[in-house]
Parts: structure tokens; C-alpha cells; sequence
């Protein structure tokens, strides 16, 4: 089941390990992607730290890390390609896993309908 | 904070609206920034086929001098303006500015001889200021009319003329920078074959009431899409157009602006006409000893845009800033990053290494020749 956060942030949650990406919501405000900056496996954050950057044509956005993790993998091919975000942006649009430093945060978080009531 | 029931709205509002527009508020007008098909393709589009792009919150200005004969006109304008007004033929275009007593440039615009006035385009920012500018200026000699409720398009790309010419084949047989009055579908319309997309195309001004059937019918041609403010801005840039309050402002000199060319030699030292306007002496003076600093082309050597505001240092570690970005993004046509700034002219040469400061990190750009794209305009 998908998690999400006020900042538009999608979370697919297996075991302690969670799939990050941005909404299709938030890829669509954003416009064309044309340069993603990923951070580095390894690397930890708090929840709300500035984990990735995305430029559309007009404008820098930040990515948040929405919970406290470490960065097991990122998703190389839309630092190649960041027109994946906007047209797979739950799919191959990805950006990176973390592995979450308490599995039970993400109960916090909001479910599907609640982020589509939220969304308008 | 502006809402959107505070903002001025053109005659061209209800069909952005319409047209699913992303709107912003720009210079106190709700404004397109984006339609449904996106910056990106919207940029594309333009540089393929045509775009429509609405910027009736620009600035409209009559001069007509009080004596009759447009040259009076013309010689008043120049005390505020080093450009050669007289020089302009009937008919014919040419781009301006206005300058400060510190040798700043106070506004960019376009000037029209139209036979019996001058026809002015001025920054919709600008344009209160520069309509008191010319009042106080020019108000003995000539008579002044401000025009802000009037239509203003641009349609540019290659398949503008096309597309125009359908309701005003007369428009085919005009030169970049011509001017004439034309009827398009029985509207009375004054077009120019300019632009500001580096791309061939008109501007056309209609009455407020013409402006929304026009623009319909223009759009009605399947060439033609409608263009909002971000890819007018990212197509600018990439021409190396100038963007007044970005990339030239009131600090900016035209000799640092690189835009010595807009100074004809009427003007200049030795000229028939030299000097008289605001900031001569040390405009003319940078003429001869040259200016400490340049706008510059700059090529980011990576992916990641390199946008205004951001520092430029000589060195990938440590020093001081020798230089500013003043516009930048991601030049859909080129296909790549694109930026101009402000260099010290001793750093100005093409192909100069200089690192850009951005979010931390120094990253390799090097100054480049303007423009990024090459202009098509219809010589």
C-alpha cells in the first residue's frame, strides 16, 4: 500500500526498506523535469531533509526525505533521463529506497484517499 | 501578496482561461505563464511551427510632435534615449533605451516611425514610469498618448508569416523591422515583423475589442499554439535577448550590457548628434576606455540549469565572486543548459573557464557566444 506526505512525496513500503517518489500531482505542478540530483547511497537523513533536487524549464524544487532513513539505492535512470518523473512518476520514476530507521513512522503518514481528499 | 482579483486582466484573459493557461501574476497583470501542452513543448513548438504569445501588459506610447513634423519627435526622444531616433525611416523599427543620469539603463524598448508619430513598446513594469519619463521629458514639444488598454500579440516561428498572411498577405512582403498598418480580417491592426523569440514573426496591435477575435482566429490555424510566459522566457534566452530587470537594470550600463550596437554612431563621440542624453558622459566614456565588467553567454558544462542570482568565482575552491548569472535555465532547443551574466571584461572571452556556485557546489561554465540558438529573423 501506498504512503503519502503533505510535501507530495509517495511511499511503497516492503518490510523496513521504502520506495520513494513524487506524485503525479507534484510531477504535473513541476512542469518538464530536465535535472535530477539524487543523493548518495549511504547517506542518512531526518525526516524533512533535503534529499534530491528536481529542475523543471523555470524552476529548482526540493525532494524531502519523509521519514528518517539511510539512502540504500537511488534511481539512476531518471538522473539520465528526468522526463521519467513526469511520465511514470509511481513507476520507473522513482527516486531512491530507504531503509527506515523505525518501520512505525510511516503510520503517521497518509493513505491514498486522504492524500487525494488533501489534494482537492 | 496580489490576488488574482487585484490583477489587471488584457483583453485576451477569458480565452487564457479558456485554454486551461497555468496563470501568475506578472508586472500586476494575470498572466499565461503555461497552457496544457507545457514549457517544454510550448518552447519547441515555437522554434517549429508558430506561437501566440499575449503581451498586451506591455506598454503602448504615442509621440507626436506638436509642430508636425515627426522629426521634432524624434530629436525629443533622443534627449532621454542614446539612440538614433532621426536615423529610424519611415515604416522601418528600432530597438531602444532609456538611460539614467548615473549612465543605468532605466527601461529597453521598441521605437516606430509611423510617417506622421512615433509608436513606442515599453516594459510593462516600466511603463508608468516611462510614460512620466516622457511627460516631463517631452511635453513642450510633442504630444503624448498612452495606449495600455490595446491588444498586443506576438506570433512567432517559421510558420508565422503563413499563418498571417492568410488574413493579411501583406504581411509576407515585410522585412524584419518593418512597420505597417494592416487589415487582418477587417481588423485594423499595426504589425511589426519583430519578436523577441529570436524566431521571424509580428507583433500586432489591435483595439482592445479586435484582440480576443483575432487571437482566435490565429489560433484557429493548427500551426499555431498558444505560448505563455515561461517559454517566452527560456526562447529569450536563448536568442540572448535581454530581459530589463534581469539582465539589464538601472546598475547596467549599455557598454556593460553588451549593447554598444543599440548606440548608432549619430550619438556617439564625433557623431552629428553626440551625446544629450541622461548619462552621456560616462556611457560615451566607456566607449573609449571600455567597461570593468561584460554580459557574457554562459555554458554550463553539466546537466544541472545554473539560474539567476548564482555566483560565479575563477577557481573551483575558495576566492571571491567575480561574476553573476543573471538569467538561466534549460534551453529546450539547445538541448542543454543556457545562462548569461555579468563577467570582469578581462574574463569575457569566449570560452573562458569560470565555476558556478549552485547549492554549494562549484561547477564547471564557460563563457559562450550569443545566441545559444541562431536567429531566423527575415532580413
Amino acid at each position: 500500500m501506498l504512503k503519502f506526505t503533505e510535501d507530495h512525496e509517495w511511499l511503497k513500503i516492503e518490510g523496513d526498506v521504502a520506495t520513494v517518489g513524487i506524485t503525479e500531482h507534484a510531477a504535473e505542478q513541476l512542469g518538464d523535469l530536465v535535472f535530477v540530483e539524487l543523493p548518495d547511497a549511504g547517506s542518512t537523513f531526518d525526516k524533512g531533509g533535503d534529499a534530491a533536487t528536481v529542475e523543471s524549464v523555470k524552476a529548482a524544487s526540493d525532494v524531502y526525505c519523509p521519514l528518517a532513513g539511510e539512502i540504500v539505492e537511488v534511481n539512476q535512470a531518471i538522473v539520465d533521463d528526468p522526463s521519467l518523473v513526469n511520465s511514470d512518476p509511481t513507476g520507473a520514476g522513482w527516486f531512491f529506497k530507504l531503509k527506515l530507521a523505525n518501520v512505525s513512522d510511516a503510520d503517521a503518514l497518509m493513505d491514498e484517499t486522504a492524500y487525494q481528499a488533501m489534494i482537492g | 501578496m496580489n490576488t488574482s482579483a487585484d490583477l489587471l486582466k488584457t483583453p485576451l484573459h477569458s480565452l487564457h482561461l479558456e485554454l486551461g493557461a497555468r496563470m501568475m501574476a506578472f508586472a500586476g497583470y494575470d498572466m499565461p505563464v503555461q497552457y496544457p501542452m507545457g514549457v517544454m513543448k510550448e518552447h519547441l513548438h515555437t522554434r517549429a511551427e508558430a506561437g501566440l504569445f499575449d503581451v498586451s501588459h506591455m506598454g503602448q506610447i504615442l509621440i507626436r510632435a506638436k509642430s508636425g513634423d515627426i522629426r521634432d519627435a524624434a530629436l525629443a526622444l533622443e534627449s532621454v534615449t542614446p539612440v538614433d531616433v532621426a536615423g529610424v525611416a519611415p515604416g522601418r523599427q528600432r530597438y531602444g533605451l532609456f538611460t539614467n543620469e548615473a549612465g543605468g539603463l532605466s527601461d529597453d524598448f521598441m521605437v516606430a516611425n509611423r510617417g506622421d508619430h512615433l509608436y513606442l513598446v515599453v516594459n510593462a513594469a516600466c511603463k508608468h514610469e516611462d510614460l512620466a519619463r516622457l511627460q516631463a521629458a517631452l511635453s513642450d514639444s510633442c504630444e503624448i498618448e498612452a495606449q495600455f488598454d490595446r491588444g498586443l500579440m506576438a506570433l512567432q516561428g517559421p510558420e508565422a508569416e503563413s499563418a498571417l498572411a492568410a488574413y493579411a498577405p501583406e504581411a509576407e512582403d515585410m522585412r524584419f523591422m518593418d512597420v505597417r498598418e494592416l487589415s487582418i480580417a477587417g481588423a485594423r491592426a499595426i504589425v511589426s515583423r519583430s519578436g523577441y523569440s529570436g524566431e521571424d514573426g509580428y507583433e500586432i496591435s489591435l483595439d482592445a475589442d479586435d484582440t480576443d477575435r483575432i487571437a482566435r482566429l490565429l489560433l484557429s490555424d493548427e500551426r499555431v499554439a498558444p505560448i505563455g510566459l515561461g517559454a517566452r522566457d527560456s526562447l529569450r534566452l536563448e536568442a540572448g535577448l535581454c530581459l530589463y530587470g534581469n539582465d539589464i537594470d538601472e546598475t547596467t550600463t549599455p557598454v556593460e550590457a553588451n549593447l554598444k550596437w543599440a548606440i548608432q554612431k549619430a550619438r556617439r563621440k564625433g557623431g552629428e548628434r553626440e551625446g544629450g542624453f541622461p548619462g552621456a558622459e560616462r556611457i560615451l566614456g566607456q566607449f573609449e576606455t571600455g567597461a570593468e565588467r561584460t554580459r557574457v553567454g554562459l555554458q554550463p558544462a553539466g546537466k544541472a540549469p545554473v539560474r539567476a542570482g548564482v555566483e560565479l568565482f575563477e577557481s573551483d575552491t575558495g576566492g571571491t565572486p567575480v561574476g553573476v548569472v543573471t538569467s538561466g535555465g534549460f534551453g529546450p532547443s539547445a538541448g542543454n543548459p543556457v545562462a548569461m551574466g555579468y563577467v570582469p571584461t578581462a574574463l569575457s572571452a569566449t570560452g573562458t573557464q569560470l565555476y558556478a556556485e549552485v547549492r554549494g557546489k562549484r561547477l564547471e561554465i564557460a563563457v559562450a557566444a550569443l545566441p545559444f540558438v541562431q536567429s531566423t529573423y527575415k532580413r
